[in-house]
């Protein structure tokens, strides 16, 4: 077991060394000098040389980048150019606004995707199944902007039942803040149950025609105990690693969420700096939510593994 | 072997068996209930985008003064945006973008990520390693955020939100490119063609590439409605395509700002996005269903 978490961290290493190259090269990729694309292209020839200097730009790239480097491993995400505040602190300020989301996005999925996914496949080729089948194609192809405004329209304004924006945090007003989030969770949730759903459907439709769920009921099992002890517990496996999928899907779909709902998350925040072209900002978040998401894959990959003693042993 | 086989009419007899392959990969789609439903609106919305200048009934870009988000009516189908201009028209101009980056973008991925995956998986050793961890380092991004990303480099606009599209689509394909090739490669005709002296790129491109061409078709069918959804968000947040131009994400951003005044402006931009993408998605399923049957559920 050990052994296994050792090498999926030693295969994430060199990924991350990739990833941090992308994001160093985003602020010289762009086209013209990144100096003026800090300071604006009306800045004084002065005013951009000193920039050059105090930023290193003057220094050859790979130098820069191991520079760059190193202040990243000392947690160093360097300054906004247009507030000058750290990037460290706008980060951990937005940050727990988006896992809230997150979360609670994750856990409405669940909640749709447990019993819709179990029904369809216990009920194949049912008109449950076909309920449950057609529920999930729509809800994959709704654009989450779209679902958000609908939700807004018809929940806040036309019935006025939540708020429809803003977040409150839970310790000044619990039932306030969770009135502010049911909306943007259910969005952010709906399309990400179905994906769940859908896998857990195959995974179950898979393990139910299995040798050993036949023993179960040819030796006089109760059904309800053929399908918790045997065909659910194996179904849910596969289903684990599709969560780190999902996260990637859950991480991604918050920018435009938090957006819908003025959610004053790490995705707000990207949008914000990419529009404002303060660049520090964008590669400090990007860096921080691949981290996030690589993070989260090792631990779903390490419980999968725990979960099923055939991928400890195997060499992929 | 039966009978002489001339390299002329073995390449005759292989193609046949090809064409007649794919039209029965036609024909079981077309008999799929998802396969006829996809295929059909998905057709219809094509002739829309085609036939846009003569379907639309007032030109896309035009306002009409005093006629300010008007709801739907016998004149303006759709109603009016906060311009005046006719949105059915704006709809029906806008399928053009969704499906040209959608199809642009996924073209491009498949391009690239199958070559670099093709060689990476035949090539192996160094080559796989270096082209494989590139594509990795890309994968660790969550998709919107690496396409946001791309944006923000690349700055705004139609062209450069197809790149961003692309560029997160690329590992998908490169990967899957790679695993197919790595178990045709042991397969008995490459010894074959590498035994009558084809040189690697032939053995590529002509043996290897045909027989992993239909997974890469199904992905590329699944792909281009993900591709329209991320398109759609990034014009939404106002990086994709920009104003005046009618794409369906633009119009739901600015149908946003006024659906306290008009809550007809937002339902059409939407249904059109989702119409499209789950007309693909119904096509592209009933695709992979008929190519490859062990993985029907």
């Amino acid at each position: 077991m050990g052994r296994y978490v050792l090498r999926r961290v030693l295969q994430v290493v060199p990924a991350l060394f990739v990833t941090s190259i992308i994001v160093f090269l985003m602020l010289h990729l762009t086209p013209g000098d990144p100096a003026y694309a800090i300071l604006g292209l009306d800045a004084t020839p002065q005013a951009i040389a000193a920039l050059r200097t105090r930023m290193g730009f003057d220094q050859p790239l790979a130098v820069q980048y191991a520079l760059w480097l190193k202040q990243l491993l000392h947690g160093d995400l360097g300054e906004s150019f247009v507030s000058g505040s750290p990037v460290w602190t706008l980060i951990w300020m937005k940050f727990p606004a988006t896992v809230e989301l997150s979360t609670s996005a994750l856990l409405i999925a669940i909640l749709i995707a447990l019993p819709g996914g179990l029904l369809s496949a216990l009920r194949h080729k049912s008109g449950v199944d076909y309920t449950v089948t057609g529920f999930n194609a729509v809800a994959l192809s709704v654009p989450t902007f779209w679902l958000g405004i609908l939700l807004v329209m018809g929940v806040s304004l036309r019935l006025g039942w939540l708020p429809p924006s803003d977040r409150v945090p839970f310790l000044e007003n619990p039932l306030g803040s969770l009135r502010h989030l049911l909306l943007p969770a259910v969005t952010l949730g709906i399309p990400i149950s179905a994906a769940l759903s859908r896998f857990l459907r195959t995974a179950v439709l898979e393990v139910i025609n299995r040798e050993y769920v036949r023993t179960a009921r040819a030796k006089g099992l109760h059904e309800s105990a053929i399908l918790y002890r045997h065909a659910l517990r194996n179904a849910l496996i596969p289903v684990v690693t599709a969560l780190g999928i999902l996260m990637g899907q859950l991480l991604g779909g918050s920018v435009v969420v938090e957006t819908v709902f003025d959610w004053p998350g790490l995705g707000r925040l990207m949008l914000i700096s990419v529009l404002n072209k303060d660049f520090t900002v964008v590669q400090g978040t990007i860096l921080f939510v691949v981290v996030i998401f690589v993070t989260i894959n090792l631990l779903t990959d390490t419980l999968y593994a725990f979960l099923d003693p055939r991928v400890r042993y195997t060499n992929h | 072997m039966e009978e002489t086989a001339t390299p002329a009419n073995a390449r005759e007899r292989q193609r046949l068996a090809r064409r007649s392959q794919g039209l029965s990969v036609l024909v079981t789609v077309l008999k799929d209930r998802k396969g006829i439903i996809g295929a059909a609106i998905t057709f219809v919305l094509l002739l829309v985008a085609v036939a846009a200048p003569w379907l639309a009934p007032y030109p896309p870009l035009e306002m009409y003064k005093g006629q300010e988000l008007q709801p739907p009516s016998a004149q303006y189908w759709f109603g009016t945006d906060e311009f005046g201009r006719d949105n059915f028209s704006r709809i029906i101009y806008g399928s053009r973008i969704s499906i040209a980056v959608g199809a642009a973008a996924v073209f491009l991925a498949g391009l690239v990520g199958v070559s670099t995956g093709l060689a990476a998986g035949y090539l192996g050793g160094r080559v796989d390693s270096i082209i494989m961890r590139a594509w990795d380092g890309l994968l660790a991004f969550p998709g919107v955020f690496l396409a946001i990303g791309v944006v923000a480099v690349l700055g705004p606009g139609p062209v450069n939100a197809t790149l961003a599209v692309a560029i997160i689509n690329v590992p998908i394909f490169a990967r899957l490119a790679r695993a197919s090739t790595l178990s045709e490669k042991e397969k008995e005709y490459v010894e074959a063609a590498l035994s009558m002296g084809a040189s690697p790129s032939r053995v590529m491109l002509r043996a290897i590439l045909p027989n992993c061409l239909p997974s890469i078709l199904v992905q590329m069918t699944l792909g281009v409605p993900q591709a329209i959804l991320v398109e759609a968000a990034l014009a939404f947040l106002g990086l994709g395509t920009q104003p005046p131009l009618p794409s369906w994400g633009t119009m739901l951003q600015s149908a946003r700002a006024f659906m306290m005044r008009s809550a007809w402006y937002p339902i059409f931009p939407g249904a059109a996005i989702t119409l499209l993408v789950l007309a693909l998605s119904l096509f592209g399923d009933s695709l992979r269903d008929a190519l490859d049957p062990t993985q029907r559920r």
